[in-house]
C-alpha cells in the first residue's frame, strides 16, 4: 500500500495540492466575511429608525425668553427665543478665548431670505460629554448648565467649562417659512 | 485535573462508565483536591461567588419568563413582576440585591488575591483569566441595569454607551451602531436583554477555566510557599467544603438582611421613574460597585482622557503579574509593601466615595472653601496608578522581606500561618 502511495505521490504535482488549499481557504474566508457583514449590520439603526429622522416645528408659539424642547432622532431639540441681553452676551465674548472657536452668527441657519434670525437659536440640547441634557437658565454663562458632570454652555450653547469638548450641536435645519423648521 | 487520581471503581456499573466516560472519576478527583492546610476564610469566596453566579442564573432566567424588553412595557413588566407575579418580588430582589453581592464577594475574593500575591508565576493566567471575568460582570451589570427602564437605567445607558462616542474619527458611527439608533431607544433595549441573557453562560465557561487553572497549577495560601509535601495539603472535601459551607452561610444572611429588609438600600429612587429622553436627573449615579471607576472617569477634564483612564485602571490588573516584580507572594512578609497595600485599599473607598458626590461638591472643608471631590478624586486616581506601575515594581525590588517560613507545616507548627 505505502509503495503505491509514494509512487502516486511522486506523479502528483505539488502546486494543485497548494492550490487547493489556498483556494479552500480563499473560499471559506470569503464565506466568513459574507455570513459575518449580515451579522455586524443588522446592529446598526433600521430602516424604520431612520425614515423617522426629521420632522417640523412650529416656532410661532414661542415667547421672548422661553424654550421649546422637541423630541428628534430619540434627543431633545431646543428651540430658544433669547433675549436681547442674551444675544449681546453671545456677541461680547472673545472667540479666540473658546475651546470649540464658533461665532455666534455661525450657529444659525440663515432663513429663505439668507438672513439669519439670532433671536432663535435651534440645537441639539444633547451635552456633547456624555449625553445628559443640560438645565436651561443656569451656569456660569447665562446658558446652560450640565447636571451630570458639570459642564457649562453660554447663551449661544457653546462649550465654556467643564468636561464636555464641543459645543452643543446644530442640527442640519432649514425654514420652511418665518415660522416653521425642518430639522433633518 | 492535575496530580494522579484517587478514584478506585467498586462496583461493575462504576467500571462500566469509568471505561467509557470518566465523569465520576473526574467529580470525586475534583471533591479530593488536595488543597494547602493554612487557608483561611478569605479562601472562601471562591465558593461563595460560584453561589452567586448560580443564583443570578436561576433567578435572571425565571425574571426573563416575565419580563418584556420594549421601552413600552419594560418599565410596567418589572412592576408587575415586584406586585403581581407570585413570589416575582424575592426573585427581583434576589436578582438586584444579587448582584450587589456578587461584586461585593468579587472584589473581596480580587483584594485577597492582591494582597496574597495570587496573581504571581504559575498562576499569571489564572489571575488574567479572572480579570476577564470581572470585566464579564461589569458588562453584565451595566445591561441588566438598564433593563428595569427608569431614570437611572436610560441615563446611565446614555452615559456609557457615550464613551464610545469619544473615539476619534469612528466614535460616532461605533455608538449608533451600538445602539442600533440615534440615541438609547427600544432597538437598545432588545439588543442589551439578548446580551444580558447571553453574558452569565459566557462568565460560568470563564469560571470554568478559573477553576482548571487553579486546580491545575494549585491554590495559592495566606503565607504563599508553594507545597512541597502531602503533609503540607488537606482534601478539598470535607475540609474546605465545610470551612467553605460555613463562609456561605453567614454570607447568605448578610445577603438575606439585604433581600428581606433593605432591598432598596443599594438601589437608586430615580429608578422608579420610568425612563423619559427629555428629562436627565440631576444627579446621575451608577450602581455603588461602578464609582471608584467614574471618580476616575470625572477626575480630568477631557473626555477622551478621562475614558482612557477609567479603562486604563482594569488593564493594569490584567498585567498586574509583570508589574510586581517581588519573588515573595504573599504581603505577611512583605511589610513595607503591606502597609502601601493598605493605603491603596484606602484610596479605592475614597475613590468610591467620589464617585457618589458632584465633583465641585466640597469633600474636605477648609476654612471658607475646601477640597472638592474632584481634587480627592485626582489625588486617590493618581495613588491608584502609582500603585501598580510605580510602587509595586519598585518595592519588589528594594524591600527586603522577612523570612519565609520552610513549609507550610513548619509554619502552622510556628505559629506563622
Amino acid at each position: 500500500m505505502s509503495d503505491t502511495q509514494t509512487g502516486e505521490g511522486e506523479h502528483e504535482d505539488p502546486s494543485r495540492r497548494d492550490f487547493i488549499y489556498i483556494a479552500t481557504g480563499a473560499a471559506a474566508a470569503v464565506g466568513a466575511g459574507a455570513f459575518a457583514w449580515p451579522l455586524v449590520s443588522q446592529m446598526g439603526a433600521a430602516a424604520d429608525t431612520r425614515a423617522a429622522g426629521s420632522i417640523e416645528i412650529d416656532v410661532s408659539k414661542v415667547e421672548e425668553g422661553q424654550q421649546l424642547k422637541v423630541l428628534w432622532r430619540g434627543k431633545p431639540i431646543f428651540v430658544r427665543y433669547r433675549t436681547q441681553k442674551e444675544i449681546d452676551y453671545a456677541d461680547s465674548v472673545d472667540v479666540a478665548s473658546l475651546r470649540d472657536p464658533q461665532t455666534d452668527d455661525e450657529r444659525f441657519v440663515p432663513n429663505f431670505e439668507g438672513k439669519i434670525n439670532k433671536s432663535l437659536l435651534v440645537m441639539i440640547g444633547v451635552c456633547t460629554h456624555f449625553g445628559c441634557i443640560p438645565v436651561g437658565e443656569a451656569g456660569d454663562f447665562e446658558g446652560w448648565y450640565c447636571p451630570c458632570h458639570g459642564s457649562h454652555y453660554d447663551s449661544s450653547g457653546r462649550i465654556r467649562k467643564g468636561p464636555a469638548p464641543k459645543n452643543m450641536v446644530i442640527p442640519p435645519y432649514k425654514y420652511l417659512s418665518d415660522t416653521v423648521i425642518k430639522i433633518g | 485535573m492535575s496530580g494522579h487520581s484517587t478514584y478506585e471503581p467498586k462496583y461493575a456499573a462504576e467500571k462500566w462508565i469509568d471505561k467509557r466516560l470518566p465523569i465520576v472519576r473526574m467529580g470525586v478527583d475534583f471533591m479530593a483536591f488536595p488543597s494547602p492546610r493554612n487557608l483561611n476564610y478569605w479562601y472562601a469566596f471562591g465558593g461563595i461567588l460560584t453561589l452567586c453566579l448560580m443564583s443570578q442564573i436561576i433567578t435572571g432566567i425565571i425574571l426573563a419568563m416575565h419580563y418584556t424588553p420594549t421601552v413600552g412595557e419594560a418599565f410596567n413588566s418589572v412592576q408587575r413582576i415586584k406586585r403581581d407575579v407570585p413570589f416575582g418580588w424575592l426573585l427581583q430582589s434576589m436578582h438586584a440585591v444579587g448582584a450587589s453581592m456578587f461584586f461585593l464577594a468579587v472584589y473581596i475574593h480580587m483584594f485577597r488575591g492582591l494582597f496574597y500575591g495570587s496573581y504571581k508565576a504559575p498562576r499569571e493566567l489564572l489571575w488574567i483569566i479572572g480579570c476577564a471575568i470581572y470585566l464579564a460582570m461589569m458588562a453584565t451589570g451595566f445591561l441588566g441595569y438598564t433593563l428595569p427602564w427608569g431614570q437611572m437605567s436610560f441615563w446611565g445607558a446614555t452615559v456609557i454607551t457615550g464613551f464610545f462616542g469619544a473615539i476619534p474619527v469612528v466614535g460616532e458611527s461605533l455608538q449608533q451602531w451600538l445602539l442600533g439608533g440615534y440615541s438609547v431607544g427600544n432597538p437598545t433595549l432588545q439588543r442589551f436583554f439578548s446580551l444580558h441573557y447571553l453574558l452569565p453562560f459566557v462568565i460560568a465557561a470563564l469560571v470554568g477555566l478559573h477553576v482548571w487553572a487553579v486546580h491545575h497549577v494549585g491554590q495559592n495560601n495566606p503565607i504563599g510557599i508553594d507545597i512541597k509535601t502531602k503533609e503540607d495539603t488537606l482534601s478539598f472535601h470535607p475540609y474546605y467544603t465545610m470551612k467553605d459551607g460555613f463562609a456561605i452561610a453567614v454570607f447568605l444572611m448578610i445577603f438575606a438582611l439585604f433581600v428581606f429588609y433593605l432591598p432598596e438600600a443599594l438601589g437608586h429612587a430615580d429608578n422608579y421613574q420610568r425612563a423619559n429622553p427629555m428629562v436627565t436627573p440631576p444627579h446621575i449615579v451608577p450602581e455603588w460597585y461602578f464609582l471608584p471607576f467614574y471618580a476616575i472617569l470625572r477626575a480630568v477634564p477631557d473626555k477622551l482622557m478621562g475614558i482612557m483612564l477609567m479603562f486604563g485602571a482594569i488593564v493594569v490588573l490584567f498585567i498586574l503579574p509583570w508589574l510586581d516584580t517581588a519573588k515573595v507572594r504573599s504581603m505577611r512578609f512583605r511589610p513595607t509593601t503591606r502597609r502601601f497595600f493598605y493605603i491603596f485599599l484606602f484610596m479605592c473607598f475614597v475613590l468610591g466615595w467620589c464617585g457618589a458626590h458632584s465633583p465641585d461638591d466640597i469633600a474636605i472643608p477648609m476654612g471658607h472653601g475646601g477640597m472638592t471631590f474632584k481634587w480627592v478624586s485626582r489625588v486617590a486616581t493618581l495613588y491608584y496608578f502609582a500603585f501598580f506601575l510605580f510602587l509595586l515594581p519598585v518595592l519588589g525590588w528594594v524591600e527586603k522581606t522577612k523570612a519565609l517560613p520552610d513549609s507550610i507545616t513548619k509554619a502552622i507548627h510556628d505559629g506563622e500561618a
